[in-house]
């Protein structure tokens, strides 16, 4: 990586301070760029939906802000302190991996997949980081545990394990366990794509519910373009590694300026 | 002689044998398996060096015979300044033996691993070090515990060949045996039947119950 560091600011601070900030963000394997000079704010406590065709960088942008992916060009900023960077001398470089840790700390994510731990319940699914990370002790992990299994419905089901959990189930032990970490940006890749639709419900209820009642930021995949619409603060869509368009789900649903985005919606809206 | 006074006469001997056999199987397999987790570990280290070390171990003893490993341990090592009793060297090599097998079967079973499961324990911010003690290891065990079943069996019948360098273990009565009574069938006959009756009944049902509760430690029994 050859980039002159300079342009970008040591910190973000004042007015200007978004809570994740994507300046110039560049991600590429080999010869395929998946994201292309992404530049992509979202505001503290706003819901951002990223949407778009398969390939076009939606899930990228998770997984780069998430750290489980490297980038090649540019910085992300989470909540003002470089999170891909770190200060030296004065200039930005690389972060090492206890500045990773310790900007990560920020940042909770749920998969398309859950991933819970199979060998631990549901309540110990949530205690694991807050034991083995923060510190809490085992008492308070449980407690904070047992609130947030109960804030996603499922107070009767802490001592299951995942593999007698279904689909639906398994998804909110998953966003109890990230919200366990008490992040400030809350990640969410495609949470309903592998679930039955009859139990998609109960997952988008707990979505829904966190955005009315906690003033969590949240960054959102998905390929539910009614519930997008309903919940978000703000779409995007991506095309080729870039935001073709962006706007309130209002603009972006009701009046696409962009020939692709039309397309997009017209593609999306008759497979339904 | 029938075969019940032959029992009678020479069945404590081979009895005592027995428990050496067990002692060197239950010991071997210790090592066994602590050096097959050390090497599969450093095998999965970023490191080019530890990488390296892991793969020549693996190599050298998976690559040559047990007989002549051994052979090396208890003969050419003193010339080195190191002299290790003949049962410790025995069960010494064979641990170091099946540890190298085993290190690809932990190596494996952590690979079988999900990437899933890295990623959210990262992204839960679990070190490195977590990660893998307390989300990985746990599911690759489940995963390696069949195949270890087979690798302990393989470590029992290999013990047999540290009474080459006379350890009184239960190959070596049963050949002691034969040698000044000459009833071979009776002597290797009764061997041939205890170590299938100590894999059959001891190793095998162990594993069987190891094996049933890692899975109801996945919800799964």
């Amino acid at each position: 990586m050859n980039e002159d560091m300079s342009k970008y600011p040591l910190r973000l601070e004042g007015s200007d301070k978004p809570m994740v900030r994507f300046m110039n963000v560049t991600k590429s394997y080999g010869d395929l760029v998946v994201l292309d000079s992404l530049d992509l704010d979202v505001a503290e406590g706003e819901m951002v939906t990223v949407i778009g065709p398969s390939g076009s960088g939606k899930t990228t942008v998770l997984r780069m802000l998430m750290t489980l992916e490297t980038i090649n060009g540019g910085v992300i900023y989470v909540d003002g302190e470089p999170l891909t960077h770190m200060e030296k001398n004065g200039v930005l470089v690389p972060a090492d991996a206890k500045h990773m840790r310790r900007m990560r700390a920020n940042i909770g994510m749920c998969f398309q997949h859950f991933n819970l731990f199979p060998h631990m319940t549901a309540i110990e699914n949530c205690m694991e980081a807050p034991v083995h990370v923060l510190g809490l002790t085992r008492k308070e992990a449980r407690e904070r545990g047992l609130e947030l299994l109960a804030l996603v419905g499922l107070e009767e089901k802490v001592d299951e394990h995942p593999a007698r959990l279904s689909g639906g189930q398994q998804q909110r032990v998953a966003i109890a366990r990230a919200l366990a970490m008490r992040p400030k940006v809350l990640l969410f890749d495609e949470v309903t794509s592998a679930l039955d639709p009859e139990v998609i419900g109960e997952v988008t209820n707990v979505i829904r519910k966190l955005v009315s009642e906690h003033n969590l930021t949240m960054l959102m995949v998905t390929h539910q373009m009614g519930f997008a619409r309903e919940i978000s603060d703000r779409i995007c869509l991506f095309y080729r590694g870039q935001i073709e368009e962006q706007g309130t789900p209002d603009e972006l649903f009701g009046n696409p300026q962009r020939e692709r985005t039309q397309q997009f919606l017209r593609a999306v809206t008759e497979a339904m | 002689m029938s075969y019940i006074e032959f029992l009678t006469t020479y069945g404590p001997r081979l009895m005592t044998g027995t428990l050496i056999t067990i002692a060197l199987t239950v010991l071997a397999g210790l090592l066994a398996v602590a050096i097959a987790f050390a090497a599969a570990l450093m095998k999965l280290s970023p490191s080019m060096v530890v990488r390296g070390i892991a793969t020549t171990y693996i190599e050298i003893f998976r690559g040559t015979s047990l007989l002549v490993q051994l052979y090396w341990i208890f003969f050419v090592l003193p010339l080195f300044g190191i002299t290790l009793e003949k049962f410790t060297a025995g069960y010494i090599t064979v641990g170091m033996n099946l540890g190298a097998y085993g290190a690809e079967l932990v190596r494996g079973a952590i690979k079988s691993v999900p990437r899933g499961q890295w990623e959210a324990a990262l992204a839960l911010n679990m070190s490195p070090a977590k990660r893998m003690i307390r989300i990985i290891l746990p599911q690759a065990i489940v995963v390696m515990l069949p195949p270890w079943g087979n690798l302990f069996i393989e470590l029992l019948k290999g013990t047999a060949l540290v009474s080459l360098i006379a350890v009184a273990d239960l190959m070596f009565q049963a050949k002691q045996i034969n040698g000044s009574t000459f009833l071979s069938a009776q002597s290797f006959g009764t061997a041939l039947i205890i170590y299938y009756i100590v894999a059959r009944f001891g190793i095998t049902p162990s594993m069987r119950w190891l094996e049933r509760r890692s899975l109801r430690m996945l919800g799964r029994g």
